[in-house]
């Protein structure tokens, strides 16, 4: 190659072709996808938590996607939820949708887990709620205090025996109260096809199918008592 | 959209990217003969060694390698002084700057290789050091890839290509100072970036972390490291483009423009934004490290052994498949997530065409290697760049075979992934910069490497480390995405297998540690000059084995 004219320009032909298929079309084919209805936009307190969330690099270990397809297949026997679609993510800036399972998919960890004081607690030491567990502890969105210097205002935690020091009590910080809240809104069990939809997509559907999907769907409303 | 259209026009490329693989073999694939080969070589130099990392008996036994193979050696014709001077006057003009990347580099090495191991200890000791927020493993983790993503790998990579250049070009780099300026600024970008991760500032995609208004110095420190390289071209006195120069050239041109793309504010939206995430961050592997890693590899392997690469054809091939497919496979990464799904299908069918660049390469490599395997006895550089050639043809065919849905089902969420993107980010290109700058420390500083044991060394440390790491990681990977995939196995199950895989990688991730600080150790008594053998070889490679 003599021209390096020549080479600068295929060099960005390609890339453009590349940006063409995954961001261009992406963008064209997704910008006019409208919110599925039992969507709800994030409150303030909401996207607070979501930046303690990205903060910590939550992302790290969770995913925010249960998947049509592979590693997916058994989502929502495990109460993850049916496969997302792309109104899901709506009113999310940025997308957090996460490459890895270390820990479970959170996409519907509101409706699967919606208590607040489990969520604190489970925060506060994960191991006094999962044995086993790998999540890293959060202390530093806590304060441990004596039980007299509490004030009115502050949320106390209820923890499982043991956990705390002996004499203690743990009180939630702001951060952590926001990250709960946001957990608690990570609830995707509406539906999200439009009556439309749904009706073409059961045209589609062999009757076999359907029954399989009957199965999973008396599967999904047990889940949330299985935790 | 049209999925069928798209998914046919993808198709269409591929059999035209076909139609030039055969094309290209008609043309005498394997001739012996390629004048664009030599341009590396000045007149009368092929069958000469250039290995500066290596003592002098090292020298000669390399030497002789060489010697029993290359029969039509041209060296009784003697070196052109003419080019040989020019070649001096390239390395002395880049040798302030080459030693700033190369040396932040190296402290980029060590504070990730931390980072990365304190994060593989958190997660089987998830207690450990909980009580400070910036070393919580999710704070951690993503210091450690960012200080490789924009430290080590950038800096290292970047510093070879701006020593490499003004050799390929024949010309010296002018405006030292404006690339010396931008890599005080990009440091200082990574510096600002990685203490707000710590504090918990963090942009929440992966790859992206650091914000934009830091990201902006990154691109400013970029533009003016490039950019007196991109001038260079122009100044030229070679009239052929060496196949390092075409990789050097795309990706200085690449990464900028995925950069800038992917960190606009305020443009991306939900999905989109998560498929403008996989085109980054795949593309920042494929476009930017694998294309620079790769010229070096092209450059530093004939060098050593002092014989042109054999197919020069292959070469060019391989070069134009890789800027064809991989820029598309970025969206393997979301099989099965919300995205269109043409997408991912897209994304699978550029990840298997890969294989066709990835063969090219290996292919070339492995017959210009032919009959000089027993040089890696000889030549420390030779060892770190061929090791990293290896790991390039691994991890690439791993992860093709990872894009297809049936294989992507297992690994895909697992630790698998992460012990791939080892494969691919150090067994390929960390290693790669390794023996670059092995190669080139001698040549910047003017003075041999003061303890050659260290070396080796270093060497062994990550090699062993490596393989523990990934052998293990890979079983656990597998073991974690079976369990997943498996509805009879509760969650915590699939938790609790990896445990011992994962302390298996503390203790791979250890050796590895271990041997970045010789490295840097090394480094560092070779800037004090603390070396008890005075250097005993010259610059100008034709003495080198004469000595």
């Amino acid at each position: 190659m003599e021209n390096e004219t020549k080479l600068l320009a295929g060099a960005m032909i390609t890339l453009s072709l590349a940006t063409a298929a995954l961001v261009v079309l992406p963008f064209l084919q997704l910008k006019n996808v409208p919110p599925p209805e039992g969507l709800k936009p994030y409150t303030s307190e909401q996207l607070r938590g979501r930046q303690v969330y990205m903060s910590n690099g939550c992302i790290a270990c969770h995913t925010q996607q249960p998947s049509s397809t592979g590693a997916g297949v058994v989502d929502s026997s495990r109460g993850w939820g049916r496969p997302s679609v792309a109104g899901d993510y709506y009113y999310d800036q940025p997308v957090l949708l996460g490459t890895m399972r270390t820990g479970p998919d959170l996409f519907n960890i509101g409706a699967r887990q919606p208590s607040v004081d489990w969520q604190l607690g489970h925060l506060f030491q994960p191991r006094a709620y999962v044995p086993g567990s790998i999540m890293p502890a959060y202390p530093f969105l806590f304060e441990v205090k004596d039980p007299d210097n509490v004030s009115k205002a502050e949320r106390v935690v209820a923890l499982p025996p043991g956990t705390a020091a002996e004499g203690k009590v743990v009180v939630a910080r702001p951060e952590a109260l926001d990250l709960v809240a946001y957990l608690i809104s990570l609830n995707h069990t509406y539906n999200a096809l439009t009556p439309e939809q749904l009706k073409y997509a059961e045209s589609r559907l062999s009757p076999a199918r359907l029954k399989q999907d009957d199965k999973a769907e008396q599967r999904q409303e047990q889940a949330p008592e299985t935790k | 959209m049209n999925p069928t259209a798209i998914l046919l026009a993808t198709f269409i490329l591929s059999i035209v990217g076909l139609f030039f693989f055969i094309w290209s073999l008609r043309r005498g694939m394997f001739d012996d003969t390629s004048s664009g080969a030599r341009t590396i070589f000045t007149k009368g130099e092929i069958g000469q060694t250039e290995e500066p990392s290596a003592d002098s008996a090292q020298r000669v036994r390399l030497q002789g390698v060489t010697d029993s193979n290359e029969r039509d050696s041209g060296s009784e014709e003697g070196v052109s002084p003419i080019e040989l001077s020019a070649r001096i006057e390239a390395d002395r003009s880049t040798a302030y700057p080459v030693y700033v990347m190369l040396a932040s580099a190296g402290v980029w090495l060590v504070v990730a290789s931390l980072a990365g191991l304190l994060s593989s200890l958190k997660l089987h000791w998830p207690d450990l050091l909980t009580e400070y927020a910036w070393l919580s493993f999710g704070r951690l983790r993503t210091i450690h890839l960012n200080a490789v993503a924009y430290g080590w790998a950038p800096m290292g990579t970047l510093g070879l290509s701006v020593w490499l250049l003004p050799r390929l070009l024949q010309t010296p780099l002018r405006g030292a100072r404006l690339v010396i300026l931008g890599a005080v600024i990009w440091n200082a970008a990574l510096v600002a970036g990685l203490g707000g991760l710590a504090v918990g500032i963090n942009a929440g995609m992966e790859w992206l972390e650091i914000p934009w208004q830091i990201g902006g110095l990154f691109a400013m420190g970029g533009m003016l490291i490039g950019l007196p390289m991109a001038l260079m071209l122009g100044r030229r006195k070679v009239h052929h483009l060496y196949v390092s120069v075409w990789y050097m050239g795309a990706a200085l041109f690449w990464f900028p423009t995925l950069y800038i793309v992917a960190k606009i504010p305020g443009l991306h939206f939900g999905v989109e934004q998560g498929t403008m995430n996989w085109w980054f961050g795949h593309n920042v592997l494929g476009l930017y490290y694998t294309p620079i890693s790769l010229a070096c590899v092209y450059y530093f392997l004939p060098k050593v052994i002092g014989r042109p690469i054999r197919s020069y054809n292959l070469s060019l091939l391989g070069f134009w498949t890789l800027a064809f497919f991989y820029g598309q496979v970025g969206a393997h990464h979301l099989i099965g997530g919300p995205i269109p799904e043409w997408l991912a299908t897209l994304s699978i069918v550029q990840s298997m065409m890969m294989l066709i660049p990835v063969i090219a390469f290996s292919v070339n490599q492995h017959l210009t290697m032919v009959g000089y395997f027993s040089a890696l006895k000889y030549s420390p550089v030779l060892r770190f760049i061929l090791f990293g050639a290896i790991m390039y043809t691994v991890s690439s065919v791993q992860g093709s075979f990872e894009a297809l849905r049936t294989v992507n089902a297992v690994t895909h969420f697992t630790h698998f992934t992460v012990a791939h993107a080892h494969i691919g980010l150090y067994g390929f290109v960390t290693m790669v910069i390794f023996g670059g700058i092995y190669f080139v420390m001698p040549r910047v500083l003017n003075i041999p490497w003061p303890k050659p044991a260290l070396i080796t060394w270093h060497f062994w440390l990550v090699v062993a480390g490596f393989a523990v790491y990934v052998i293990t990681l890979s079983i656990g990977g597998i073991l974690q995405g079976l369990a997943l995939q498996d509805p009879n196995v509760p969650f915590m199950q699939s938790v609790a297998l990896t445990i011992p895989w994962l302390q298996g990688r503390s203790i791979g991730g250890t050796l590895m540690t271990l041997g970045h600080l010789v490295f840097v150790y090394h480094i560092a008594l070779m800037t004090l000059r603390v070396s008890s053998v005075p250097l005993d070889a010259p610059v100008i490679a034709s003495q080198q084995h004469t000595a």
